[in-house]
């Protein structure tokens, strides 16, 4: 790293730039032609159901960046839901349940990372594989029922706003981890063997990187966010249930890539995943308060994921041939 | 590495420290209620019917047939009404997917919200938002937590169910004789709740000569509903009328009667939807049935909407509004307005519909 810039910032491709500048344009131009788009109370609702996605998606970041997917978060989610509900029924006290569900994410987690990285397995395969055995279990844990009656001093923090201001107080926590992750990322030796391992394997392990062990702590960590968001989401909607988080891996792994991070693994940014993140959220909360139908969202989603996979390539391309033209 | 797992450690250490001390459990009866804001405003049954209302109806999913017809019967109210009818709602029916749906009607200034709750406890805290700014909410068909809306739409009540499935029954086996029920699962809530009902009513006197001789249980399941039927008709030959309270049961006994010598015989009815019993209405197999019809859940819900924006009610027991065609309802304990007894579908109607 003899760059003259710091690491951060040349990393900081041109993709991500862009998704960080669209999303601010986008967010003004949705809150002056929007609607009641721009209230208080409307940044409230958009920042909390982002929330989950977002936390999901910091570590998320970081697998993807090492070359692997986790498509097991939202069964995680959810088999966390449904446990904190079933321990709450036994009469346990939350303060117990909430670090048992911790735990209980990080070893799921750990199973994943054991597949692997000790067994050497497709991470696709395994994952998928995962997302229907915890969902699985989610379901045999707590059926097709729901457990509500978590103690109000909990439920009311978790939807409640800072002073009664526009801003979440969940917010805090996510704050918090996106600037520890972004910092790990970004700025220490871990960072750059998480971008090492991704760029080429073979040649990270050439310089001394543990690959296997590193990527088994990233499953670790993956399943304990997913665990935490499991209990935030719980006593968010006041109800622990086997399907709650259905699908949200396909909104992360979206937000993710749309965030500039490489499927391919070895390139991408935080602030991108972010931008990401609060873009898709956004287009969907603005669309919704004109009425757009559900179906035309999905389509505008698809369009943009795609978009964001193509135009990098069509300009690395563009470069190539005017690079070509100038040597001839 | 080592230096995440100490943190590791550390952070493990410190939960487990908050975790020690002090502790919130179920039994601590601090529970999450929804803290409903309870209307004060007095109702005026007198008051004008307001025009221009707006009304949302966000039923359980999108795309359902069954729910299409439930708010398309909300349409034709809103139509009559001159309000202003809105359909949204999630494509898929999970606990907190309709939350956001709910945000959005709120910051839309909706005056009602008509919804059929996925979840009657994740919906509450937006539903509670949504009525402290002033939006009336009118739950139909699937309930959510009682202190986060206006009123409830109640397709049916279990008695009303038992009693039409007893006065069908006893009609069609000419008053006396040998009667099955085939039911759905052992453990079904609501089936075993009507048969409960429908084994009160056959202790009446006008009812004495009918005798319940078996409950049968197909599980919901085609194919073993049909073997079901054949087996009640093999252990029973006098049998009179075998009685479906499930719609998958119903028309799995129609299809064995019709094909069958009992044709015309053995009286088959229950509970079914007018689409799959057409035929049998058709063929002579099915007399008569019984189902509530959607269209008028969503009917009902839209004019208790309009007349709670209109404030000629607010969702307390024993008020009265109108609902066009269906005529007069009276509020009911805990802002309950049930529907009606169920449709009975034979052959001079089952054309009007279509469900």
């Amino acid at each position: 790293m003899s760059d003259k810039r710091p690491a951060w910032l040349s990393r900081l491709a041109s993709w991500d730039a862009a998704v960080i500048v669209i999303t601010v344009l986008v967010l003004l131009i949705a809150s002056g032609v929007v609607e009641n788009f721009g209230s208080s109370r409307n940044f409230t609702f958009l920042l909390l159901d982002l929330l989950p996605i977002a936390l999901i998606a910091l570590p998320m970041t970081f697998v993807i960046v090492t070359g692997e997917i986790d498509l097991s978060v939202a069964s995680t989610l959810g088999l966390t839901s449904a446990v904190m509900g079933d321990l709450w029924n036994r009469g346990l006290p939350i303060e117990t349940i909430i670090p048992l569900c911790l735990v209980l994410g990080a070893v799921l987690g750990a199973l994943n990372g054991f597949f692997v990285t000790v067994l050497k397995l497709p991470s696709l395969a395994v994952t998928i594989g995962t997302l229907a055995l915890y969902r699985g279990l989610a379901f045999v844990v707590l059926g097709d029922g729901a457990v509500a009656d978590f103690p109000r001093a909990y439920t009311s923090w978790v939807t409640g706003t800072i002073g009664d201001g526009p801003i979440p107080n969940m917010l805090i926590p996510l704050v918090v981890l996106a600037v520890v992750f972004g910092l790990v990322l970004h700025a220490t030796p871990i960072g750059r063997s998480v971008f090492a391992a991704g760029a080429s394997e073979q040649a990270a392990r050439f310089a001394g990187i543990r690959v296997a062990r590193l990527k088994f702590w990233l499953y670790v960590v993956s399943g304990l966010v997913a665990g935490l968001a499991g209990v935030l989401w719980t006593l968010r909607y006041s109800s622990a249930r086997a399907d709650n988080g259905l699908g949200m891996e396909l909104a992360v792994v979206a937000a993710v890539l749309l965030g500039g991070v490489s499927i391919f693994g070895g390139k991408g940014t935080l602030p991108g995943v972010l931008a990401g993140v609060v873009l898709l959220a956004t287009l969907q909360n603005a669309l919704r308060l004109q009425d757009v139908s559900n179906e035309a969202l999905n389509i505008v989603t698809g369009v943009l994921l795609i978009i964001s996979v193509l135009l990098p390539n069509v300009v690395i391309r563009f470069r190539a041939a005017l690079r070509r033209r100038a040597t001839t | 590495m080592k230096r995440r797992l100490l943190a590791g450690a550390v952070s493990a250490a410190l939960v487990l420290t908050v975790s020690a001390c002090g502790g919130t459990t179920k039994n601590d009866s601090s529970s999450s209620g929804g803290g409903g804001a309870q209307s004060t405003a007095q109702a005026d049954a007198n008051a004008a019917t307001k025009e221009g209302v707006k009304m949302a109806f966000l039923p359980k999913q999108l795309n359902n047939p069954y729910s299409d017809i439930e708010v398309g019967g909300g349409k034709t109210a809103l139509d009559e009404l001159k309000g202003d009818y809105k359909l949204v709602g999630p494509n898929d029916a999970s606990a907190s997917s309709q939350v956001s749906y709910i945000n959005t009607l709120i910051q839309q200034q909706q005056d009602v919200i008509g919804i059929a709750a996925n979840d009657p406890n994740a919906v509450c805290p937006s539903l509670n938002q949504a009525r402290s700014s002033g939006i009336k909410v009118v739950a139909f068909d699937s309930d959510a937590a009682k202190d986060c809306r206006d009123v409830f739409i109640n397709q049916a009540t279990t008695e009303g169910i038992g009693e039409q499935l007893a006065k069908m029954a006893s009609e069609l086996a000419g008053g006396s004789g040998e009667i099955a029920i085939l039911s759905a699962t052992p453990n079904a809530t609501n089936q075993n709740a009507w048969i409960e009902v429908f084994k009160q009513q056959l202790t009446k006197p006008e009812y004495a000569n009918l005798k319940l001789v078996k409950v049968a249980y197909g599980n919901d399941d085609d194919q073993k509903s049909f073997q079901e039927a054949q087996g009640l008709l093999q252990s029973y030959p006098n049998l009179k009328a075998i009685v479906a309270p499930t719609t998958v049961g119903i028309a799995a006994a129609a299809r064995y009667i019709s094909s069958s010598s009992y044709k015309g015989k053995v009286a088959v009815t229950g509970l079914g939807t007018p689409n799959q019993m057409r035929e049998y209405i058709k063929d002579g197999t099915v007399t008569k049935f019984a189902l509530w019809n959607p269209a008028d859940i969503g009917y009902l819900a839209a004019y208790a909407g309009v007349a709670l924006a209109s404030g000629q009610i607010t969702g307390v027991e024993g008020q009265k509004f109108k609902a066009g065609k269906l005529g007069e309802y009276t509020i009911g304990k805990d802002g309950e307005i049930v529907l009606g007894p169920p449709t009975v579908f034979d052959a001079s109607n089952i054309d009007q519909y279509n469900f």
